[in-house]
């Protein structure tokens, strides 16, 4: 038991979640008073001492599963499970054969079937919300259509998507609503109709992680624990890399930013309000020293001021960096009660100013499709033209970059080797306040290929690596 | 010292008897609390029934509770301890000449003195209490150290009078809306709870328990359209209060089945943004026509 607690502690810390030497002791101590069979309450027990995080519960979530998958009896693979299954398939088949007339013989058994049937015991299950079926199902499904050998050196996703292609559950939700629409007898309202389908999407949904579930514990029975931890291992919302995120992630990322910005709010409005004390407050003083019977016991100072900066944030919205340019700017707009003025513009190879679409909106997500949809930023073939779009800039806008402005770039520098005109961000910055350079690019790769960056951070106040929400946070944070 | 509780089960069960419907989590926790003798964060988004955790194990023990509202600005004096300034004054101003200095210095930094806040009472009453310290992450970080011994050691020290260790040790709830980071050493000392928006059938059960009166049918109603309008992306998702709330005005306005246009009529019950309360009329009704 020991062992393999330390084992799941050091995968934990793997996956980089800070689990501390008491934490680790408390989770000992709390395992010892639980009941150890009970699964979920042992979960929680380790969840509730070393996962100190919500954004870090899926990632604790996946460690356990393939940590404790081969333990407890409802997930065992062997055939030992497989009798009450089966039990329950003969009933369900009956049933089935009773409802349709078709005499087609109670084979029995579920290796048996067709997957036509399959599909129907299927939509039957989801029908109903029936677990049981549909935890049996996913099992048969996986084992049938997964084509999973041992040793086979190919990821989960792989049999995944082999499991759903051959399920079509798209499909199975469309034949749903139309199977309770015939049910109820006659057309549902949209509000109904919208009810129902929300049911049915969550229980898909659940059916989809029961395949996972069941995919990942077929491999952690062919690899080991280890292994599978390895591969299984999902970064933390806040480390997923823009460039590189699926759409899963993205939804993550998304979900995780709104609280991040309040929580970077507060923190720099409270840095405002408590930094350094201005100079002595005489007038405050003298009245405070009055109940001290006029000695000044009490010293009052001033609270400072420091203006708010003036932020122009000049962004890069071609495919390879488009996701990174609508988080910066997301991060920027949801604080922008820390700068006094903050405009934006969007660049492909012709440059756009976009501020417009984040005024009088409370909607940043729609302000940002609005941009993604209307800003005019295609010059001539819409590949990437820093150089183009930067001399726009300096025609156009260049007059309002002021002593208070900073001005922010966001983008690879990839230019597609067209020419950089470097000399813009060198007379911006002989106006500006401070200039600094966002790459969503590991350092590794700058100035390779047709990536200029180099010329460009030579101009700046700082080039720096922006990868993830965390390095994000920690640029802005500077920033104030 | 011997538990509260005996099985997670049994925390799950006395918890129903006080109206509250925990889920396996929650229950777990709980009992997990009592058995280390650790205080629980709370964490979640706001109206999740976090306050109303601590409440309802309060009133399932029978215990008193003692709450500390957490503001910024929050300080020893208000949560810990304070000597009473005054009476200290009138104790030396009443006999001036008859005590040497030492005597009354021991006797103004007496007991008799000290003003007890929540965090000092709730560890020196005599009686079973359950601490909650509420919204904890509206104190400034520095504030936060306050806490540490009392989380950990469940005592108090004031440098004139000594340590003050716990008689008995109570339960202790943290809840925070997550506006900030807590620091490492407060989670530390913590059992950490995530309380999110129930499940559907939870929340069904929840609106069943919690509002007399009403029907199955509509509080299953109820129950999936606000799941509905939480799968959207809103500004504020309806927290369980004003799913409560929504379902309370059905029973006044004497609706026994939702259709469109009353979910429409009442959105603002549910939704306090203008953006939001448009977004989720939209979706219900014109969303598949």
């Amino acid at each position: 038991m020991l062992d393999l607690l330390s084992g799941f502690v050091q995968e934990l810390r793997n996956a980089g979640l800070p689990v501390s030497l008491t934490e680790n002791l408390d989770a000992m101590e709390a395992v010892r008073h639980i009941p150890l069979e009970d699964r979920d309450a042992f979960k929680y027990a380790l969840g509730a001492t070393m996962v100190k995080n919500s954004a870090h519960w899926r990632s604790f979530e996946t460690v356990f599963e393939v940590y404790f998958s081969m333990r407890g009896p409802e997930y065992k693979i062997g055939e030992g499970a497989e009798d009450d299954l089966e039990q329950m398939w003969r009933e369900m088949q009956e049933q089935m054969q009773q409802q349709q007339g078709e005499g087609k013989g109670s084979s029995g058994g579920m290796d048996s079937l067709t997957p036509e049937e399959i599909a129907q015991m299927l939509m039957k299950a989801l029908m109903n919300g029936d677990q049981a079926l549909m935890r049996a199902l996913a099992k048969q499904s996986v084992q049938r259509f997964a084509g999973m050998e041992p040793g086979r050196p190919v990821g989960g996703t792989y049999y995944l998507y082999r499991t759903l292609r051959n399920l079509d559950l798209d499909n199975m939700l469309q034949k749903l609503m139309e199977a309770s629409k015939q049910e109820v007898g006659g057309e549902l309202t949209a509000l109904e109709e919208r009810l129902e389908k929300d049911e049915y999407e969550s229980r898909i949904d659940q059916f989809k992680k029961e395949i996972e579930a069941e995919i990942r514990r077929r491999l952690v029975a062919d690899r080991g624990a280890e292994a599978m931890a390895k591969t299984l291992r999902k970064p933390l919302p806040e480390d997923v890399e823009f460039m590189h995120a699926s759409r899963d992630e993205m939804q993550a990322l998304k979900k995780s930013l709104y609280p991040l910005t309040r929580k970077l709010a507060a923190r720099l409005a409270r840095k405002r309000r408590h930094g350094r004390k201005g100079p002595l407050d005489f007038r405050n003083t003298v009245r405070h020293s009055l109940s001290y019977g006029g000695t000044p016991a009490e010293p009052k100072f001033k609270q400072p001021r420091p203006s708010k900066p003036e932020l122009m944030v000049v962004a890069d919205i071609s495919g390879s960096v488009a996701a990174f340019a609508r988080f910066t700017l997301m991060l920027v707009y949801a604080i922008q009660g820390q700068f006094s003025k903050v405009r934006s513009f969007v660049f492909i190879d012709g440059i756009d100013e976009v501020t417009e679409f984040f005024k009088g909106t409370d909607d940043i997500s729609e302000a940002i499709h609005r941009v993604n949809t209307e800003a005019d930023v295609v010059w001539v073939d819409g590949h990437s033209d820093y150089g183009h779009a930067f001399e726009v800039f300096w025609d156009k806008y260049g007059k309002d970059v002021g002593p208070k402005t900073t001005v922010l770039f966001l983008g690879d520098a990839r230019n597609n080797y067209h020419a950089s005109q470097a000399w813009v961000i060198k007379e911006i910055r002989s106006k500006a306040r401070q200039v600094y350079w966002l790459n969503p690019e590991p350092k590794s790769y700058w100035n390779t290929g047709d990536s200029i960056v180099g010329e460009y951070a030579a101009h700046t106040d700082g080039a720096y690596e922006c990868r993830n929400l965390r390095q994000l946070e920690a640029f802005v944070e500077k920033l104030v | 010292m011997e538990h509260r509780f005996s099985s997670v089960q049994q925390v799950r069960d006395s918890l129903k008897d006080v109206n509250y419907l925990a889920d396996d989590g929650i229950a777990g926790v709980a009992f997990l609390a009592d058995r280390l003798a650790k205080p629980i964060l709370v964490e979640g988004p706001a109206g999740t029934g976090k306050t109303q955790l601590a409440k309802s194990v309060a009133e399932m023990l029978g215990a008193r509770l003692i709450r500390l509202q957490c503001y910024e600005g929050l300080d020893e004096s208000k949560a810990l301890y304070e000597w009473n300034y005054k009476k200290q004054l009138l104790r030396i101003q009443a006999d001036k000449n008859s005590d040497s200095w030492s005597e009354v210095h021991d006797d103004i930094f007496s007991r008799e003195f000290l003003l007890t806040r929540p965090l000092l009472e709730a560890i020196s009453a005599p009686d079973p209490v359950v601490l909650l310290i509420d919204e904890v992450d509206r104190v400034e970080v520095e504030t936060e150290a306050l806490l540490l011994e009392i989380l950990s050691e469940y005592q108090v020290s004031i440098p004139e009078l000594g340590t003050i260790t716990a008689t008995q040790i109570p339960m202790v709830f943290l809840t925070s809306n997550n506006t900030r980071e807590l620091s490492e050493a407060l989670k530390r000392r913590c059992l950490y709870l995530h309380v999110d928006y129930p499940s559907m059938e939870r929340e069904k059960e929840i609106v069943l328990a919690k509002v007399p009166d009403i029907t199955e049918n509509l509080a299953d109603q109820v129950a999936r359209i606000v799941r509905s309008i939480r799968q959207l992306d809103l500004k504020k998702a309806p927290s369980v209060s004003e799913t409560l709330d929504w379902a309370r005005t059905m029973m006044l306005l004497n609706i026994d089945s939702i259709d469109a246009q009353t979910a429409k009529e009442t959105l603002h019950v549910l939704l306090k943004y203008q953006s939001d309360i448009a977004k989720a009329a939209k979706e219900l009704s014109v969303d598949l026509t």
